[in-house]
C-alpha cells in the first residue's frame, strides 16, 4: 500500500568504503513508527549495549519521521541516533531544517552509517547514487564553511549536516549542524560523527513522497494547522518573539536557574536579556520555519559593537545559558556566544552550562587562575564566546570544557557543582519551582534535557492545565503522560512544539492518514510508551540504575535563595516510587516482565537482564 | 481591477509550505522538485525568496512558442499552458528570464505556475503572508518597487 515512508534504508560503511539499499522493516516501523523510536529499535537490534561510543562499533542512524517530507504542518524533523559519549545512554537528538525531509526526498527513511573512514570524508548522497569523497580539504573548517564548499562540489540545492571543529576535536558536547543553524543538538552526537571521521552528509532528493489518500490526508492536517495557527502560543507568541519569550515567564514565575543554580529563582535584569528585549534592541532581524513549519520560532539575529555578529538565534535555553546561567546580562554577548556553538558545532545547552559550572568552581577557589587563563567570573560577558572557541579547539581551559561540566567539575574535586544528571547538563527550568519538572529531569532516558517530557507546559504555562508547580501530587502521572507523548511526537515527524495545540487525537489522525496505518490516540501513546521502555531497558543494559535517576545533591537539599518559591527544595522522594509504579515497574525502577510483555519488548528485556548478569558475574 | 501574485521576500520564513502546497495540488504528491513555486534560501543571510512565474504582460515564454501553447488569458490576467498545443520544444524554458518554468519528461508536461484557477494554493499555505494574491493598486506597485530594489541588492550580492 502506498504511504509516506519510503520503504527503503541506506547503509553506508565507512570502513569498508561501501554503501548498500534495504527495504524499511515494516513491523519495526509499525511498532516504533519511525524517528526516534524506529532508530533506537534498530540501533538494540544492531549494535546492543555496552559499545564504546566513540569505537566504530556505534553505529549512528539517522532517521526520519514518516510525516517528514509531507505537508503535515511542522513535522520536518530527523531524529540521529546513536550511544552518546557524554552520557553513556542512548543518544538521540533531533533536529529541523531541510535535511530530513531532503533525505526523504532522495528516497530513504533512515540513512546508516557504520564503522570509520581512515581519512576524512564526507558522503553524497544523490537520489539513488552514493559516494563516499575525501574531505582532508574541508575538515577544520567551520560549519559555515563547510556547507558552502560542500554544496559548491555537489549542488546548489543539496542539505548539509555537517560537524564543525567541536565534533572533530570530539568534544563531548558537540552537535550535527544542517543548514549551517539548525542542531541536533545535545548528547555528543557530534563527537560521534567526528571518530568517523566523517566531517559531512550531502544530501539531494528529487522524489515524491506519497500519502494513501490525499484527501483523508489533507482533511487531517488542515485540523492540525488550525489548531497551530490559532493557538496564542504556536500561532502567534513563538513567530513574534521566539522561544526567548520564556525568559520573562520563567522569571516572573520563579522557575529561572541562574548562576549555575546558585542564586535560582529570579534575577533582576532577566528581561534584558528576553525575546521582549531583542526586538527593542533591534537584535531580531526576522523570524523563520523550518520545513513545513507554521509556528516559525526561529530568530535571524544580529548582534552590536562590542559583540557584533550575525546568525541565528538564540534559542531560550542557550539564552538563559550564557544569560542568567552565567550571570550575563548583556544580550549581544549572549546572542555572539550562540553564534560561535553554530558555527563551531557545539551544544548550546551543554556549553554554557559547562562555563557556568567552571565559573562557580572559579569563584569557589576550586580552579585555579593558572588553569582558568581569564577572570572567570560570573557575569564576565567578554569571555563568554572566546571560551566557546577554546572549546571546539580544545585549547587551554577548552580542553576539559570541550568534556561537559560532570567531567570538569569531577577534575577539580567537586562533581556536585556540575547540574546534570546522567551527566548531561540540565536546561533553563529549575526543579525546585518546577516539582514536575525535576521528576522529568530525573528519568529521562538521555540525561538533562527538556525536550523529553515538558512539564513546564502544565506547571508554568497552563497547558493543557495548569498545575501548581510548587505540588508533587499526581505529578508522576502527568510527567508519564508527557513522556509518552513525546516518545510518539518525536517517532511522527512532528516537532515537539506543536504539542502545545495539539494532543494524541490530532497526531494520531495524522500519523494514520500519512501511514495508512490507523492508530488510535490510546495506541499512539502505547507506542511512545513502547519507546520510552525500550531506551530504558538499553540503559539498563549499560549499567544505569535507579541511582541514576536523581538530581544534583544542590537542588534536593539546597533550599532555592530567590522568587517566589525561595527556600524550596526538590521533593523528588515524594515522586519517583509513584512513577515506578506508574510504569509497571518494580520498586527499583526495573522494568517487570508483565509490562514488557504487553509492550511486546519481552526479547529487550531478556537482552536487558543478561546484560545487567553479565556485568554482574564480571565484577564478582 | 485583476489580481496578481505578489512576493515580498522580507517576510518570507522559508518554511517552504507553499512549495509542498503547490507539488500536491498539481502532482498529488509533495515533492518541491515539482513545484511551481521555490522558495529560495541563503543560508547564511536566513533569507527566503519565493519566486514562481511572474505572469509578465509581454512574456518572452509566450513569445517564443510556436504552436500558442503558451498564451496570455485575459480573464485569468496570466499566463497560461495549454497541453493540447505544446509539441515539447522546452524553447520556453529557456526563454524565461526568470527560470520559473520547467519541464517534466515523465509527463511531458512544462511545469509552471498557472494561478490555481484563480486561488493559488502557495497563497493560501503561507504563514507568513510573503506570498499574496492582489489587485495591483498604485500603492502595490510602489511597495513592489521597493522590493525589486532589495532583489537587485541581492543578486548583486549573490552575483
Amino acid at each position: 500500500m502506498m504511504s509516506s515512508y519510503q520503504n527503503k534504508i541506506l547503509r553506508v560503511n565507512l570502513t569498508n568504503g561501501t554503501a548498500s539499499m534495504e527495504p524499511l522493516n515494516t513491523k519495526y516501523a509499525k511498532d516504533f513508527i519511525g524517528g526516534r523510536g524506529l532508530g533506537t529499535k534498530m540501533y538494540c537490534e544492531e549494535v546492543g549495549p555496552n559499545v564504546d561510543p566513540l569505537s566504530p562499533d556505534n553505529n549512528m542512524y539517522l532517521v526520519t519521521g514518516p510525516l517528514t517530507g509531507t505537508m503535515a504542518p511542522s513535522a520536518g524533523r530527523y531524529m540521529v541516533i546513536t550511544r552518546g559519549p557524554l552520557t553513556g545512554t542512548i543518544a538521540c537528538s533531533n533536529s529541523g531544517g531541510y535535511f530530513g525531509s531532503e533525505m526523504k526526498y532522495a528516497g530513504y527513511d533512515v540513512v546508516v552509517i557504520e564503522g570509520k573512514a581512515e581519512k576524512p570524508v564526507y558522503i553524497w548522497i544523490n537520489n539513488d547514487k552514493v559516494e563516499i569523497r575525501p574531505a582532508d580539504h574541508i575538515w577544520g573548517k567551520e560549519v559555515p564553511d563547510t556547507t558552502d564548499l560542500l554544496k559548491e562540489e555537489t549542488d546548489e540545492m543539496a542539505k548539509v549536516a555537517c560537524i564543525g571543529p567541536g565534533g572533530e576535536n570530539l568534544s563531548k558536547i558537540a552537535c550535527i549542524m544542517n543548514e549551517m543553524n539548525r542542531a541536533a543538538g545535545r548528547t555528543g552526537v557530534g563527537a560521534v560523527m567526528g571518530s568517523k571521521n566523517l566531517k559531512g552528509i550531502v544530501v539531494r532528493g528529487t522524489n515524491p513522497v506519497h500519502v494513501p489518500d490525499g484527501e483523508k490526508f489533507m482533511a487531517a492536517i488542515q485540523e492540525a494547522r488550525k489548531a497551530l495557527l490559532e493557538h496564542p502560543v504556536t500561532g502567534t507568541g513563538l513567530a513574534t518573539y521566539g522561544t526567548q519569550i520564556l525568559i520573562n515567564i520563567l522569571d516572573q514565575s520563579g522557575g529561572l536557574p541562574v548562576r549555575n543554580f546558585r542564586d535560582s529563582g529570579t534575577v533582576e535584569w532577566a528581561d534584558k536579556t528576553s525575546g521582549e528585549f531583542m526586538i527593542e534592541h533591534k537584535n531580531l532581524v526576522r523570524n523563520k520555519g523550518c520545513f513545513s513549519c507554521v509556528m516559525r520560532c526561529g530568530r535571524v539575529t544580529r548582534t552590536f559593537k562590542p559583540y557584533a555578529g550575525f546568525g541565528e538565534g538564540p534559542e531560550y535555553e542557550a539564552g538563559w545559558g550564557f544569560g542568567a546561567d552565567c550571570g550575563v546580562k548583556d544580550i549581544d554577548a549572549i546572542c555572539q556566544a550562540n553564534f560561535r556553538c553554530n558555527e563551531l558545532g557545539l551544544d548550546a545547552i551543554s556549553m554554557p552550562c559547562t562555563i557556568a559550572c567552571a565559573m562557580e568552581l572559579y569563584e569557589n577557589g576550586y580552579l585555579p587562575n593558572e588553569d582558568a587563563g581569564c577572570d572567570l567570573r560570573f557575569g564576565n560577558a567578554s569571555i563568554l564566546a572566546d571560551l566557546v572557541t577554546k572549546t571546539a579547539y580544545r585549547e587551554d581551559i577548552g580542553d576539559i570544557l570541550a568534556e561537559g561540566s560532570y567531567r570538569l567539575a569531577e577534575k577539580y574535586g567537586h562533581p556536585e557543582l556540575s547540574m546534570s544528571v546522567k551527566k548531561q547538563e540540565l536546561p533553563a527550568y529549575e526543579p525546585r519551582t518546577l516539582q514536575g519538572m525535576g521528576l522529568n529531569y530525573a528519568t529521562n532516558n538521555r540525561g538533562g534535557c527538556h525536550v523529553r517530557g515538558y512539564m513546564t507546559a502544565p506547571e508554568i504555562l497552563g497547558i493543557p492545565v495548569k498545575l501548581d508547580p510548587a505540588v508533587t501530587e499526581g505529578k508522576a502521572g502527568v510527567c508519564k503522560a508527557f513522556q509518552d507523548l513525546t516518545g510518539a511526537v518525536d517517532a511522527s515527524g512532528f516537532c515537539l512544539f506543536t504539542t502545545f495545540a495539539i494532543g494524541a487525537d490530532i497526531i494520531a489522525n495524522v500519523v494514520s492518514a500519512a501511514t495508512g496505518i490507523e492508530y488510535s490516540p490510546d495506541e499512539l501513546l502505547k507506542a511512545g510508551e513502547r519507546i520510552w521502555n525500550l531506551e530504558r531497558l538499553f540503559n539498563m543494559a549499560c549499567g544505569f540504575t535507579s541511582k541514576d535517576d536523581t538530581l544534583p545533591q544542590r537542588l534536593l537539599q539546597e533550599p532555592q535563595k530567590n522568587g517566589s518559591y525561595k527556600g524550596s527544595v526538590n521533593r523528588l522522594h515524594e515522586m519517583l516510587p509513584e512513577y515506578y509504579q506508574l510504569r509497571g515497574w518494580d520498586q527499583a525502577g526495573v522494568p517487570t516482565k508483565d509490562k514488557m510483555v504487553e509492550l511486546g519488548l519481552e526479547d529487550a528485556f531478556a537482552q536487558m537482564l543478561g546484560a545487567v548478569e553479565a556485568a554482574s558475574a564480571k565484577n564478582n | 481591477m485583476a489580481k496578481i501574485l505578489m512576493v515580498q521576500p522580507s517576510k518570507c520564513a522559508s518554511c517552504r509550505n507553499c512549495e509542498l502546497a503547490c507539488s500536491f495540488a498539481h502532482e498529488g504528491v509533495f515533492n518541491p522538485n515539482k513545484s511551481r513555486v521555490h522558495a529560495l534560501v541563503w543560508e547564511r543571510l536566513g533569507l527566503g525568496v519565493p519566486l514562481m512565474c511572474m505572469h509578465c504582460d509581454d512574456a518572452p515564454c509566450v513569445e517564443v512558442c510556436m504552436t500558442g501553447a503558451l498564451h496570455r488569458d485575459e480573464e485569468a490576467n496570466g499566463v497560461l499552458w495549454d497541453k493540447d498545443k505544446c509539441i515539447g520544444c522546452k524553447l520556453c524554458i529557456s526563454a524565461c528570464p526568470f527560470g520559473n518554468a520547467s519541464y517534466d519528461s515523465e509527463t511531458k508536461s512544462v511545469i509552471k505556475c498557472d494561478l490555481c484557477g484563480g486561488d493559488p494554493e502557495c497563497v493560501k499555505f503561507c504563514p507568513n503572508e510573503a506570498i499574496e494574491y492582489k489587485e495591483a493598486d498604485k500603492g502595490m506597485l510602489t511597495k513592489k518597487a521597493m522590493y525589486a530594489e532589495k532583489f537587485k541588492k541581492i543578486f548583486e550580492e549573490v552575483e
